[in-house]
């Protein structure tokens, strides 16, 4: 007992960090663990975007940005301890890349008055702001990623997909089962048949799901994948010769890492993607300068321009805008969780705004109202060339079917809004 | 000095089968109580409860449940996590169901909800022993955690098959849901730690706990003695899966919130808990406390000594702090295999003849 209390005394110590006026982003990464592959890019690309400001333009209106991060592991206790920990260091808004943390974070953020960012990932519904006051997802969810899977599908069979068998090959969490509703209303308007195959964590046995897809033979398998899962299951269809055009991750399954292992195999496998592809941007020639040539990269530097940096790098450039923008509405330089919460609820960016960050046609131009948290819902599908090393993108950014979406989405957070005595806002 | 039976004379047989009969760990323990129950409430942060004790006690109500299984009775489980998931999907069904009913009745209900399906799964343990029984409860831990993911009406059939705690009250004081107070979140999950622990304590020295070690100690000797191996093993499995299961239910509801039952109730739950009970000391509830505090706030000590206090990559503290608690359990089982319980026994046999050791 005695020297629990020793230790406890001495974490005590440890914990009590100096208050400061830097602007807090808490960054609950995960460079450990078997999701580490995606996490280690996009922290890097989350980090080296405010690094990028300090060291070019002295910060955000003239305060520095200070990035905290925070090891999860991708793991839900971690998380919670993480949030605890960073909370009360004046963070201005949390970016978990987890859908478990991001559904433990929800209500607590909410509680604590700090808006929660969750681009492309997260709970879906939490699009319905009426509801979900602290919780932004825009530009897209999974379930316009499912859309819009299912419309390149449409584009690719001359716009019809009767009779046809999907197979969706989900992570069995949280995450992967989010698109399967919408895929279910999707299969009953266009009249294709949907087989879902869950792997379990962490996914690096999939010899069972696999030989199922070969004997379902499904004309088209949709990837909902994370971590290892990926790289087994591309190495696994390039096995069995499965058509890799047939094949479509999600956004969360179209990295470089994830399609390197099988090699030349890999060829021709497309995954949705809510932004831009490449380095091929001028931003990246001052990240190149100031940042990893000046030593401060968060990472070894060499992830520039790979698809789950530039989703780190994208939704801090939003955060930074974001933040931007409240320090402009409150006129004072230091904000607070809510002046930020504010700001992010009348957001916007255009296609000016992103040329003169040296980001050109990063990302769709958007407006963020206090109904609608997430944006406009529209994305990409990208192609992966092994023999360049790069994915590029096969289409433009088109819509996604909302007219199924929208329904969901309200049913859902009326569920949350009921289960947890919430009434609507902005009427 | 202090710490002796010699000059504490006791007048009746009351006295003399109580729990602490030497008076200086009568004092000790009302001045823990004190403190934990007078005092922490007061200084508690969010921080300290959502990091450390909460979890701390949630962890030590699971490992004195499986110690009570394994340790008490000798039959090695490895289900834990998935009767940990039992009880909290069960006081997710409860307090989803019936939401005028107070969340103490809720996690009790839960824990006897859990008790009923470690008994179910018990029922292999008359015929198979040892490392098959091992196996028999891993395929409890594997069928629960598919049966939950499987079935929608376990979550409610909500779109992500997560389960989330709204928010409930004790005594018009919110103790789950996202608006509860540090002191509220602790002081519910300590009086279930108490008395979890007082029931298993007072279990473990009487009739149920002495059939119990028996059937541990050589079962057939045991029924040859008449103990009725039927009974002792059945209760056995039906009290550590209530106090797991109680365990469970505070888990999700008190300290996560919300939780999908792949990710906080898989496998490695089952481990942790074992190495708790393991590294605490088998057949010990104060080996439980340790065996959680060990597992606990070691991983959150080194970090924030590691991250916090000397400004290390994260990722390096990440893989040193598996290094380092991996590495620490391994020199534990070397050199103490009896766990931090032994360590506790030993010391307090040498405080007895301490000044004078000779």
């Amino acid at each position: 007992m005695k020297t629990k209390l020793a230790t406890l005394a001495l974490t005590a110590t440890m914990v009590a960090a100096p208050a400061m006026a830097d602007l807090v982003f808490p960054s609950l990464s995960y460079r450990t663990g078997p999701y580490a592959a995606g996490g280690i890019p996009y922290a890097d690309g989350y980090a080296d975007y405010f690094t990028l400001l300090n060291e070019r333009d002295g910060g955000i209106g003239g305060v520095m940005a200070k990035v905290i991060e925070c090891e999860t592991g991708y793991n839900t206790e971690k998380g919670v301890e993480c949030y605890e920990a960073t909370k009360g260091e004046g963070s201005l808004v949390y970016n978990p890349l987890s859908t478990g943390i991001t559904y433990q974070l929800i209500p607590k953020v909410t509680a604590d008055g700090i808006p929660l960012y969750t681009p492309g990932y997260g709970r879906t519904s939490a699009a319905n702001g009426k509801v979900f006051s602290n919780v932004f997802n825009f530009p897209a969810n999974y379930w316009n990623a499912a859309s819009l899977a299912i419309n390149h599908l449409l584009e690719v069979n001359g716009g019809d997909l009767k009779g046809k068998k999907i197979a969706l090959l989900y992570h069995n969490s949280a995450y992967g089962k989010e698109p399967i509703q919408t895929l279910e209303q999707l299969s009953a308007k266009h009249g294709f048949e949907l087989v879902t195959i869950p792997v379990d964590h962490p996914g690096q046995e999939q010899k069972s799901q696999w030989l199922q897809i070969r004997r379902e033979k499904p004309d088209n398998v949709l990837m909902w994948g994370w971590g290892v899962m990926n790289q087994v299951a591309i190495q696994e269809a390039a096995n069995i010769r499965y058509p890799m055009e047939n094949f479509i991750g999600a956004w969360w399954s179209g990295a470089e890492h994830d399609v390197a292992p099988a090699g030349a195999n890999a060829t021709g496998y497309k995954a949705v993607t809510f932004h831009n592809v490449g380095s091929d941007f001028p931003v990246f020639d001052d990240v190149q300068k100031y940042v990893v040539d000046a030593g401060k990269a968060a990472g070894a530097g060499d992830n520039i321009g790979k698809a789950l940096y530039n989703r780190g790098f994208y939704a801090a450039m939003l955060m930074a805008e974001a933040a931007r923008s409240a320090q402009e509405a409150t006129g004072n330089a230091d904000i607070t969780a809510a002046d930020m919460r504010n700001a992010l609820e009348s957001f916007s960016i255009s296609e000016e705004r992103m040329a003169e960050l040296g980001m050109p046609n990063f990302g769709p131009a958007f407006e963020v109202n206090c109904a609608n948290h997430g944006g406009p819902g529209t994305g990409a599908i990208q192609q992966w060339d092994a023999a360049a090393g790069k994915w590029s993108l096969i289409s433009d950014f088109g819509p996604s079917d909302m007219d199924v979406i929208q329904p969901l989405i309200d049913a859902d957070s009326a569920a949350y809004a009921a289960e947890n005595n919430i009434s609507e806002r902005c009427n | 000095m202090f710490y002796r039976e010699a000059g504490d004379f006791k007048t009746s047989y009351t006295d003399d089968s109580q729990t602490f009969p030497i008076k200086f760990d009568r004092i000790r323990y009302y001045a823990v109580l004190a403190v934990a129950f007078g005092i922490i409430p007061f200084i508690i942060n969010d921080y300290w409860a959502n990091a450390v004790v909460v979890p701390f006690l949630i962890y030590a109500i699971a490992a004195i449940g499986l110690n009570i299984l394994t340790g008490y009775c000798g039959q090695v489980s490895l289900g834990t996590g998935g009767f940990m998931a039992v009880g909290a999907y069960a006081c997710y069904k409860l307090m989803t169901s019936f939401p005028d009913v107070s969340i103490v009745f809720h996690v009790i209900g839960a824990g006897a909800i859990t008790a009923f399906v470690g008994v179910l799964f018990g029922l292999p343990s008359l015929r198979i022993k040892g490392f098959y029984l091992a196996v028999a409860t891993l395929a409890a831990q594997f069928f629960l955690v598919w049966l939950f993911n499987k079935v929608p009406w376990f979550y409610n059939y909500s779109a992500s098959g997560q389960i989330s705690a709204p928010e409930r009250t004790v005594f018009n004081i919110a103790v789950t849901g996202p608006n509860t107070d540090a002191w509220a979140k602790y002081l519910i999950c300590l009086v279930f730690v108490v008395a979890v622990a007082w029931i298993a304590r007072n279990l473990t020295r009487g009739t149920v706990g002495r059939s119990w070690m028996a059937i541990r100690d050589m079962d057939i000797a045991a029924e040859i003695i008449g103990v009725n191996p039927l009974k002792a093993k059945m209760t056995a499995f039906a009290v550590s899966s209530f106090f797991i299961g109680i365990s469970g239910a505070l888990f999700f509801s008190v300290y996560l919130g919300a939780v999908e039952v792949g990710e906080a109730f898989g496998i490695n739950k089952s481990f942790l808990v074992l190495f708790m009970v393991i590294i605490g000391g088998l057949g010990s509830i104060f080996g439980s406390f340790a065996g959680a505090a060990f597992l606990v706030i070691l991983p959150v000590l080194l970090k924030n000594v590691l991250v916090g206090g000397m400004n290390w990559p994260i990722d390096i503290a990440a893989h040193l702090e598996l290094m380092v608690v991996g590495g620490l359990i391994i020199i534990f089982l070397i050199a103490e295999p009896h766990g931090l319980a032994q360590l506790w026994r030993v010391t307090k046999e040498k405080l007895r003849l301490w000044p004078f050791p000779h």
